[in-house]
């Protein structure tokens, strides 16, 4: 090569391959080469170039977006492992399982893995969407990226109950037939939508394989498309920032450059959780029960841990109410909160303001205490349907119990507003804290006081 | 107004090209769903079961069997039953408890008299049953045939 040669590269083949590939001087040097590494890298340009201070902070956000998406890349990952030696028929599903845990080297960290990143998603998107909530992050332009989180919480839900029966155990098959006899309650079409996703009238081989399709092709898919599309808003539409209460709205927010300031805290806390995800993985094993046996319900015979709230609801109400109604209604609710008048500029702040956090704390206060206290009069004390033998269960056990309930709820939302004076935006947050509270409450007591045939016990 | 009801051509068009495009999503739709639907071959167990003779299910005994998932309930007035043994509320199989005399299901501990009848909600309606039909002494049960009813009775019961 001649000295005036315009190739400006390195001279040495790899160097040249390298410089290929990495486009600019890495690590870049200043601020301005900075921004530009995160705009035309690929996976980087979904965070802006630069972010306001504040909105990274880390008990800002707690990095639980994030965190569901590092979950989502762990569970593709271990879940592509396991498709390479599970096979979804009855005769070989739970042998698969057996040999996965004894035969196949790391069989069982991988299966921990996934398992464990899966139940942990379900925690981190719901506590994902009450940080949204308590901070007034779903405020215009971003309600209908609330709806669109909504939806994927609805998906993560169905990843993890199609995901559940594919072990085909003891718990897998009689949690599955509990879960899917809830689809024979829906109005009009209960009885062929139960058929057509069980593909017959019980829990088969044909369940097995629609699971099995649902759970790792069509729900992986349908969920990376609208995970693309809810991080994409976010990018968008932009961070809402946090304020403190004395801080006023229009205050000047410092602005740093996203490299280092924002990845590297996302690096550490990915690092972390992932640290954490592989020694828990490594101690605690995923459950599997004997094999998968139609003849006999284990007693008690339980759902998913997630799913325990809406078991306790069944054991209140009649299931039309208990399954569809309620959580309907529930989803309707959480749908529409965006839209609603948000009177108070309380944009980043903590539960909108001073009185705020008193009310919310109240809410849960009352919840704490109510929910309990339902639980036991409906168990000991009041007994509808034989109260009104006149009427049908669906009645004395459904309407009379959910419009009793509704009033109650009205009743409270009346009576924060005049006790505390609190805006209608923040007797809202006091409602849905009460609410939330019951549900947590409700998934509790399912969960830890609940023994044989579904009696209330004491677990200690 | 006489304007406005006027349709002109490029309405019609985007209207036709509208309905063609609803009707395409309409048909890929029933494609997807005649496809997925469950096959003709319901009943895995949806045959007649012949499970022996009247004097072998003395009065007020309850037998269970598995393969045509069914109690084959002999009350004690000598009237027989056959009860489907899934749970009217979420499906889980119904043990008999015999020392309790009653139908206990697991799940969510509804219970049911050895006729059907719930004792105990949350289970919305008395235990399906299958038609007995009773030939020579000889009894046999139609598993092809869930019957569901809102109360039990006298009509639910057969005699030899």
């Amino acid at each position: 090569m001649s000295t005036d040669s315009p190739d400006t590269r390195p001279d040495s083949l790899l160097g040249r391959v390298w410089e290929s590939i990495k486009r600019h001087d890495l690590p870049p040097q200043d601020d301005r080469a900075r921004m530009r590494a995160v705009m035309s890298n690929l996976l980087l340009h979904l965070h802006p170039a630069k972010v306001a201070k504040p909105a990274i902070r880390f008990n800002y956000t707690f990095g639980l977006g994030g965190l569901a998406l590092l979950l989502l890349s762990i569970l593709a990952g271990t879940g592509v492992l396991l498709l390479f030696v599970y096979t979804p028929s009855p005769e070989s599903a739970y042998n698969d399982m057996l040999a996965l845990q004894t035969e196949i080297w790391f069989g069982q960290l991988i299966r921990n893995l996934h398992h464990w990143s899966g139940n942990l998603l379900v925690v981190v998107a719901f506590l994902h969407m009450l940080r949204v909530f308590y901070t007034g992050g779903f405020r215009s332009p971003r309600e209908f990226n609330w709806v669109i989180g909504l939806s994927l919480l609805l998906l993560v839900a169905a990843a993890n109950f199609t995901g559940y029966l594919l072990p085909w155990d003891q718990l897998a098959y009689w949690a599955v037939t509990v879960g899917s006899s809830l689809l024979g309650y829906v109005p009009v079409v209960g009885d062929w939508l139960g058929r057509l996703v069980l593909g017959g009238p019980e829990v088969g081989a044909a369940t097995l394989t629609n699971f099995y399709a649902l759970h790792i092709a069509v729900i992986p898919l349908v969920m990376a498309g609208i995970a693309g599309f809810h991080i994409w808003r976010v990018r968008k539409d932009g961070l809402t920032v946090p304020r403190r209460l004395d801080e006023p709205p229009d205050r000047k927010i410092e602005r740093v450059t996203t490299w280092p300031h924002l990845l590297g805290r996302e690096i550490v806390f990915a690092l972390i959780v992932i640290g954490l995800l592989l020694f828990w993985s490594s101690w605690v094993d995923a459950p599997l029960e004997g094999a998968a046996d139609p003849d006999h319900s284990p007693n008690p015979a339980k759902a998913a841990w997630y799913f325990m709230g809406l078991q306790e609801l069944l054991l209140h109400f009649h299931p039309v109410f208990g399954a569809i109604v309620i959580p309907g209604l529930a989803l309707v609710a959480l749908a529409v909160l965006p839209y609603l008048r948000f009177d108070i500029d309380a944009e980043g702040i903590w539960f909108r303001s001073r009185r705020g956090r008193g009310v919310a704390i109240f809410g849960m206060l009352v919840g704490l205490i109510a929910t309990p206290a339902f639980v036991l009069l409906d168990e000991y004390v009041i007994d509808l349907p034989s109260l009104l033998p006149s009427l049908p269960t669906i009645i004395s056990n459904g309407w009379v119990p959910l419009a009793a309930i509704l009033l109650l709820l009205i009743g409270y939302y009346d009576m924060v507003r005049r006790l505390f004076g609190a805006t209608a935006c923040e007797a809202r947050m006091s409602l849905f804290t009460l609410l939330l509270t019951s549900f947590v409450v409700l998934t509790l007591i399912g969960i830890f006081f609940r023994g044989e045939g579904m009696a209330l016990v004491v677990p200690f | 107004m006489s304007e406005s009801k006027k349709i002109t051509r490029r309405d019609f068009l985007k209207i036709a090209w509208g309905a063609a495009g609803a009707l395409a999503l309409l048909e890929a739709g029933g494609i997807v769903l005649k496809f997925l639907s469950p096959k003709a071959a319901e009943g895995e167990f949806g045959g007649v079961f012949t499970v022996g003779n009247v004097e072998d299910f003395p009065p007020g005994s309850v037998t269970p069997f598995n393969a045509g998932r069914f109690y084959l309930v002999r009350l004690a007035d000598g009237g027989f039953l056959a009860l489907y043994r899934k749970c009217t509320h979420l499906g889980c199989a119904v043990p008999w408890d015999q020392t309790s005399g009653r139908f206990v299901c697991p799940c969510h501990g509804s219970e049911f008299e050895p006729d059907g009848m719930v004792l105990n909600p949350p289970a919305p309606r008395p235990l399906d049953r299958f038609p007995v039909i009773i030939e020579d002494g000889v009894v046999k049960v139609d598993t092809g045939t869930i019957i569901q009813r809102d109360r039990t009775g006298p009509d639910d019961i057969v005699y030899p």
